[in-house]
């Protein structure tokens, strides 16, 4: 599966979306939920919270493991996805469009220091080695 | 690292682009796609497992009845009918376990045990040094010769028969845990899910071209992550987990296997009788939301525990778990779990929680 190019990555495996409103969306990336495998829990942070950029905001789990996401970002959490509640599975079927939460980033230009398709694809490809 | 140990199907698992993992060490299958498709197909259809790396050990000679009935912690006198197989653990002196196995009762002359892959090594020099104290004559095989395929399932019969032409007969009225030889195989009504199925052993040469007879008639291959969740869910415990050498069976949920009627004498039998007993095995329901994991502690009014296994049950859609919790705690009374920052709420429910496809909690 390709990485997609509009998205900005993290090496502990986030994408973040800079939207149109300014706000910043995150998820975990296609590469991140094969690794975990069949998603059946999704632990978002609570709206309102003010996440450091690295800090552990969220918990994927699978049938095999759980797995702690990362702020990509500094800024503040204005939205989470609630449908994973029900369905985590959803992350499995598509990952860049089941997105967790949404940030009010602090600064949006902290996106400029993550990693773009290609560098994120050539981390996958040293990780796997 | 040392290379890892292949299976005779491992060219098989290659082929179905099975995701391989280190186990033991030996390279097996942990999924072949999705692990929660694989598990609700053995409990709704039929699955099958290559458990090659599993060691059957055969005990052959005068006096081989005996020997066990000195080795195990059942009672091998059940064993009275040929074909009969007895779940039973091994102890050493102190009352620990040194492995759980199968044994399948032949004839006076011929036992076969199957022992745990990552317990291979130690059972035999432990067979052997018990075998010369007790019973030096008594011939110890491990038959390395052999491949294995537990194919689990509502739907595993009429799948076995189909790609086993002939086999029907022989194995249509066979009881759970018993065994029958069918030319070549030995095929033993035995599992590790909570489904009818049956565990194959034969020669490793012919395993891959029965693995693909098996996927003809329809059997999806299943890997060790979902083998692990149906496992949990029909209350089966795992050597190295829920017990090993610092726990008795007593303390792990394996009273039901222990003798301790009878006169016989049997390995760690003293200490079973001689130590206090304060803790206990028992399963719990989360409550809450999360999926509960080995070695999360949990807190209960009569003290600390331990999870020895945990995981989200796919045919419950709930997290349940063993634990090793002290005395006094029942059935019903709610304990907490710690997970991660926080104590979520669960029940200690009776195990297993799944059985035959059915819920039971």
């Amino acid at each position: 599966m390709s990485i997609p190019t509009d998205l900005k990555y993290t090496k502990s495996h986030e994408w973040a979306r800079l939207e149109a409103d300014g706000t910043v969306t995150v998820g975990i990336t296609h590469h991140a939920q094969d690794l975990l495998g069949d998603m059946v829990f999704v632990e978002n942070p609570t709206v309102g919270r003010k996440l450091s950029q690295g800090e552990e905001c969220a918990v994927v789990e699978s049938v095999k493991a759980a797995s702690d996401v990362y702020a990509p970002i500094a800024g503040e959490v204005v939205a989470v996805n609630g449908d994973l509640e029900a369905s985590p599975e959803g992350i499995n079927k598509d990952a860049y469009g089941a997105w967790m939460f949404k940030l009010k980033p602090d600064n949006a230009g902290d996106l400029n220091g993550l990693l773009d398709a290609a560098a994120y694809q050539a981390h996958v490809e040293s990780e796997a080695h | 690292m040392a290379e890892l140990k292949q299976t005779p199907l491992n060219a098989k698992h290659r082929e179905a682009n099975a995701k391989l993992v280190d186990f033991s060490g030996w390279e097996m299958p942990i999924h072949y796609g999705s692990q929660l498709e694989e598990h609700h197909i053995v409990r709704t259809d039929a699955g099958m497992f290559d458990v090659s790396h599993m060691l059957p050990v055969d005990i052959k000679g005068e006096g081989a009845r005996a020997f066990l009935k000195r080795l195990v912690a059942n009672n091998v006198d059940k064993l009275q009918h040929t074909g009969k197989a007895l779940y039973t653990c091994m102890l050493h002196e102190g009352g620990g376990v040194v492995d759980d196995l199968i044994i399948y009762f032949m004839t006076e002359s011929w036992f076969r045990l199957v022992v745990n892959a990552g317990c291979a090594d130690k059972d035999l020099a432990w067979m052997e040094t018990q075998r010369d104290k007790f019973a030096p004559g008594l011939e110890i095989t491990p038959r390395r010769d052999l491949a294995m395929i537990a194919v689990q399932g509502p739907k595993a019969a009429e799948r076995l028969w189909q790609a086993l032409p002939g086999s029907e007969e022989l194995t249509r009225p066979m009881k759970p845990f018993t065994a029958v030889l069918v030319g070549q195989m030995f095929v033993a009504r035995t599992g590790y899910t909570g489904e009818d199925g049956f565990e194959i052993m034969l020669p490793a040469k012919a395993a891959a071209f029965f693995w693909q007879a098996l996927l003809e008639a329809g059997v999806k291959p299943c890997g060790l992550g979902a083998r692990d969740t149906l496992r949990l869910e029909a209350g089966m415990n795992l050597y190295g987990q829920d017990m090993d050498e610092t726990t008795t069976p007593l303390e792990s949920g394996l009273a039901w296997t222990v003798d301790l009627k009878s006169e016989r004498d049997f390995v760690g039998k003293d200490s079973l009788l001689r130590l206090p007993l304060s803790r206990q095995l028992v399963g719990l329901l989360l409550l809450d939301k999360g999926v509960l994991r080995a070695h999360q502690h949990v807190h209960t009014k009569e003290g600390e525990g331990e999870i020895t296994s945990g995981s989200f049950s796919p045919t419950l859609n709930a997290s349940v778990a063993l634990a090793r919790i002290p005395v006094g705690v029942e059935l019903g009374d709610e304990v907490e779990v710690e997970i991660r920052d926080k104590r979520l709420k669960a029940r200690v429910v009776k195990y297993p929680f799944v059985r035959n496809g059915k819920a039971l909690v």
